[in-house]
């Protein structure tokens, strides 16, 4: 399946990737009121790990045996069974954070804005173009199948 | 503590109902002009760092910023302008000679902007690009008076050695220390991309770029840094720098903190060292003497590679243009006053040299009238910014043209004139890592490549418009330029007529 | 292919998902004595509170069995298994016969022998949706709630019922709160907060006996001090519901005891769960492991070797992630032991704590309040026993993650 990859050789840890991140899963999809003026904030699925040199954006791998699904208690983490692509049913997550205790690559965000959620990168399954990739303005994040059958 | 007299340069304007404190432009910027406040939860800016490179503008998502110039308003005074008071506190500060980048920025007279171009109309109708194939190809190198044949038509003439280039441009000197290794890649690829030549500057070259030497002009100048013989062999063109449209009669000028592991090697020099290269080279002192170390660096290459001489555009340009083709080199190189570089005093870069319009066309008349054109391909340099001043500088007798700045520009550079901070913060005239990873050459090398070709297409569209399809045709055709705002000694110069005429 | 499961919670789903992977077509039935479609156990807390609807108490959406092709009998109690003859006698003396069996019952709630206590209509244990619904039938404004048990079950029940009752007042045999995950620093910080919202504690404390007859009305502790009561929860603990599976000839010790493919000592039949007594990966104890995740990983794994498939369990050892009024703790691990010293960061600023328990090289366990961003990375290096010298920064260090691995691990992992 497709997936995001960083090339932490361009990466700058500019951080626009958080914002698109934070515009596409909000409400208006309106970069300044998404960001000014809707409650709850929206919050980005990805994390930037920043160096003195060395930078790079991590978002969640949709693993094979994802840790996250088999210890959610309530069921609100899936994987897609047809695209593969794990998504965090909003609605039924209630917060307990057993997805961040077990993911090995700590990319679940804690959404604490009115509920708590988990928030994790769902690769803008509404449109099927990540957005973090598109703006990225250095190459930095690619989005592709590198065809090892995962 | 006294009084600091010198005043920003500019000022930044944040729309703060765009602004979403994300920090973006904080990041961004290597001179820390912005942060956010804890304390109010909004972005401020320290103009007193700016520079007005745009790096913050570009990078903001909802575009809240803008750069303005400071106009501190004086009393009128016709002499005495704001950046003359400015420079005066900083030398009052300072005691230091004034540091500039990039190229003369005063209003002398641009004559590019003076001539314009003529089209075909009724007779000697025009060509249409889209159906009849342009030739924009030129060759460059020394061409001999005359041919023979044996009886069967092969030729017998021995050809001096020639480079083909798929388009009259090329990109001009910047040495590798003064830009970046990315920026270099980028240069080096899309030069190969276009058919054309990138030139190493005085720089030297590291080995990871000889494979594009194919692509490369090699060039030796006074400091002789990283000039061995596998350097010399590794281009497919050689070139002695004399001197620099930018800062003409002075060497070059590589602050030790641009010298890190990969400028020490390719120089071979210590690191952290300024790379101070002299003003004159010291084995020069004669036109004999130029004529040694031409022949040194043919013998060195088996004369298998042309050898240019690049010159500072000065007022005796035409004499010594004239000597340096006697003295045996295949082209020449002329760069004008408004050439750019990483680093030169101020008052250099402003004050001496000449336009090269006027040293073009005054070399290539004086070649002419010596019956010597053919001995050397003439490349015309310095402020070269757009396909018509090819067009222009082919037509006052330039065989192709380089450009530096212009080059830099397609890459992102934004004309801010402070290259030697090291602080660019586009990633192009820096040394830092976290800085230089900016230029992506993957991304960089493309927008190089997408400017060159729509400049070959605007040169193929007034060609056609002019009803020649090559550029050989166009070639010192001066009746096709007509002055526009220029006075008797301008055009006679220039050797054009005035429009109308 | 005929399976049997008996048991309906994470487990079951587990196995259920499991053995789908690799058989689409064998059998499966699922007996159950709770007569719900699979629920998430750990969500009865949060319904009481008001923050889950009955709705999204569902573990696994309402087609579950249907799409899986399951056999759900709820609401009927499995009696007696019979290996030899390879059938699950039911109560209402019903037989279903199996080609493989899991045992997947979980555990129940005990209650220690206290004097006056047995028969009040107001006593509760809370494990069950049926707790909740029957705690939810009696409680009110006014009601006045004693929990016995400060464990992971008593706080959170502390935690659901705060909200909707009058005064919740939780008595403690150990002198700290989670005395079982939390060392006592850790447990002052966790215990503070809770009280901030309207929680008594009594620690190092029991409840000797309870005073009313129909009714508990009165619980008196061991120091003589009187609580009024109108709900009384008993949630001092639990034991694996092992009865049955001794009964059958399966080896028991404190849980059922399996090998590392579920499976017990008795030819095709599996146990996972909380009735399982497992290996702690990283201690090597046998242990039981009573965790959400690791039951769903168990029941996986064992369907998963049921249904001929080969993928082994991965170990699992004591981990927790839970929260109370808004404080996020996250543990794992050993948080003591010989040889073990401890590397701690405390935030000022914020009262987060961070602590990690180090020994040979090797992180062992660790315990995080109030900041758990990114802890699986923590776990991760615990559970694949990743040399500390050999990281590039310190797990205290700000912005700790993947870079800390160097670079050609950093970029392996992210680039899987």
């Amino acid at each position: 399946m497709k997936k995001i990859y960083a090339d932490e050789r361009w990466c700058l840890g500019c951080g626009l990737c958080k914002v698109y991140c934070r515009t596409s899963h909000s409400k208006t999809k309106d970069i300044i009121k998404a960001h000014k003026l809707e409650d709850p904030k929206p919050v980005e699925r990805l994390h930037i790990e920043t160096g003195d040199v060395m930078n790079f954006a991590l978002q969640c791998r949709h693993c094979d045996d994802p840790k996250c699904v088999q210890g959610c208690i309530t069921g609100a983490m899936q994987k897609d069974p047809v695209t593969g692509v794990v998504t965090n049913e909003a609605e039924r997550c209630v917060g307990c954070w057993t997805c961040v205790l077990v993911c090995p690559f700590g990319a679940i965000v804690r959404d604490e804005g009115k509920k708590k959620i988990a928030a994790k990168c769902d690769l803008c399954a509404q449109t099927g173009e990540p957005e973090c990739v598109k703006h990225c303005p250095n190459n930095a994040l690619i989005y592709e199948d590198r065809g090892d059958g995962k | 503590m006294s009084l600091n007299l010198v005043w920003p340069d500019f000022l930044v304007e944040r729309d703060e109902n765009r602004c979403i404190q994300c920090e973006v432009c904080a990041k961004q910027c290597a001179n820390e002009v912005h942060r956010l406040d804890k304390d109010t939860g909004l972005m401020v800016s320290d103009e007193t760092k700016c520079v007005d490179c745009h790096r913050c503008v570009a990078m903001c998502p909802t575009r809240a910023l803008k750069i303005r110039v400071n106009d501190l308003e004086f009393k009128p005074n016709a002499n005495w302008s704001g950046d003359l008071i400015k420079e005066i506190y900083k030398q009052a500060d300072s005691g230091a000679v004034l540091q500039s980048g990039m190229g003369n920025p005063k209003p002398y007279p641009v004559y590019w902007d003076r001539m314009v171009i003529n089209a075909s109309q009724v007779t000697n109708p025009s060509i249409d690009p889209l159906r009849e194939p342009m030739e924009t190809g030129v060759i460059l190198g020394r061409k001999p008076p005359k041919l023979e044949f044996d009886k069967n038509g092969r030729l017998l003439t021995k050809m001096p050695p020639q480079i083909k280039l798929d388009v009259p441009i090329m990109f001009s000197a910047m040495s590798f220390g003064s830009i970046s290794g990315n920026a270099h890649e980028a240069l080096a690829r899309a030069a190969t991309a276009l058919g054309t030549l990138y030139n190493t500057g005085e720089g030297g070259l590291a080995r990871e770029m000889y494979k594009y030497g194919p692509n490369t002009i090699v060039q030796v100048a006074s400091g002789r840094f990283g000039v061995h013989p596998e350097y010399l062999n590794a281009g497919a063109m050689l070139e002695i720098k004399i001197g620099q449209g930018a800062k003409p009669g002075l060497g070059g000028h590589l602050p030790g903190a641009k010298v890190g592991d990969a400028v020490s090697k390719a120089r071979m020099i210590p690191k952290g060292s300024d790379a101070l290269s002299p003003a004159p080279h010291h084995d020069i002192y004669s036109i004999e003497d130029l004529r040694q170390l031409i022949y040194s660096l043919k013998e060195a290459t088996d004369y298998l590679k042309p050898v240019s001489v690049k010159i500072a555009a000065v007022h005796n340009s035409a004499a010594i243009a004239s000597g340096i083709a006697r003295a045996g080199a295949d082209i020449i190189a002329i760069d004008g006053f408004r050439g750019g570089t990483g680093s030169a005093p101020t008052r250099t870069r402003d004050n001496v040299g000449i336009p090269v319009e006027l040293a073009l066309a005054s070399v290539d008349q004086r070649l002419r009238e010596e019956g010597i054109r053919n001995e050397v391909s003439l490349v015309a340099a310095g402020g070269i910014r757009c396909s018509m001043d090819v067009v222009k500088a082919i037509a006052l007798g330039a065989d192709a043209c380089y450009i530096g700045t212009a080059a830099l520009v397609a890459m992102g550079c934004h004309l801010c004139q402070t290259c030697y901070t090291g602080k660019c913060n586009w990633g192009i005239a820096t040394q830092r890592e976290d800085l230089e990873k900016r230029l992506n050459p993957d991304i960089a090398a493309q927008r190089l490549i997408n400017m060159v070709t729509g400049w070959k297409h605007e040169i193929d569209e007034t060609l056609g418009g002019m009803g020649i399809n090559a550029i050989e045709s166009l070639k010192g055709n001066r009746l096709m330029l007509r002055g526009v705002g220029l006075n008797e000694k301008e055009l006679e110069v220039l050797g054009i007529k005035y429009a109308g005429e | 292919m005929r399976y049997v499961i008996i048991g309906n919670s994470a487990a079951a789903v587990g196995c259920i998902e499991g053995i789908r992977k690799n058989d689409k077509n064998g059998l499966i039935t699922v007996i159950s004595d709770e007569k719900h479609h699979v629920y998430s156990r750990p969500l009865i807390s949060y319904y009481l509170a008001g923050k889950v609807s009955p709705k999204n108490m569902a573990y696994r959406k309402s087609d579950f069995y249907e799409k899986n092709g399951v056999e759900a009998v709820l609401g009927k109690k499995a009696v007696s298994i019979d290996p030899a003859r390879k059938c699950v006698t039911m109560d209402d003396a019903g037989c279903v016969s199996y080609d493989k069996l899991l045992i997947a019952t979980g555990s129940s709630p005990f209650v220690p022998p206290t004097g006056g206590l047995g028969g009040q209509s107001n006593v509760f244990t809370f494990l069950k949706y049926d707790d909740a619904l029957g705690i939810e039938r009696l409680i009110n404004r006014d009601s006045r709630v004693i929990i016995v048990g400060a464990g992971l079950i008593g706080l959170k029940a502390a935690e659901g019922l705060a909200p909707v009752s009058g005064s919740v007042h939780v008595v403690e045999l150990a002198p700290r709160v989670l005395p079982t995950i939390l060392d006592g620093e850790s447990a002052a910080i966790v215990q503070e907060h809770i009280e901030k919202n309207g929680v008594v504690f009594h620690l190092s404390a029991t409840v000797e006996r309870v005073i009313g007859d129909k009714k508990v009305e009165k619980a008196v502790l061991k120091d003589g001090t009187e609580l009024p009561c109108d709900i009384l929860v008993m949630a001092v603990g639990v034991r694996p519901n092992t009865a049955e599976a001794k009964a059958a000839g399966v080896s028991v010790n404190r849980g059922i005891l399996i090998d590392d493919k579920m499976r017990t000592n008795v030819e095709d039949i599996y146990a996972a769960g909380d009735v399982t007594e497992g290996t702690d990966a990283i201690t090597g104890e046998k242990k039981i492991m009573a965790l959400w995740p690791n039951a769903y990983a168990q029941g996986y794994a064992a369907g998963t070797h049921m249904s001929g498939g080969k993928d082994g369990f991965a170990g699992a050892f004591p981990m927790n992630a839970i929260g109370f009024f808004g404080l996020s703790i996250i543990t794992a691990g050993v948080q003591a032991g010989e040889g073990i010293e401890t590397l701690s960061k405390y935030n000022d600023e914020t009262g987060a704590l961070k602590r990690f328990f180090i020994k040979d090289d090797r992180l062992m366990g660790m315990i995080l309040i109030g900041d758990v961003d990114r802890a699986g990375i923590y776990t991760y290096i615990i559970s694949e026993k990743i040399p500390l010298s050999g990281l590039e920064k310190k797990l205290t260090d700000d912005g700790f993650g993947l870079m800390a691995f160097g670079y050609e691990k950093m970029k392996e992992r992210i680039s899987s």
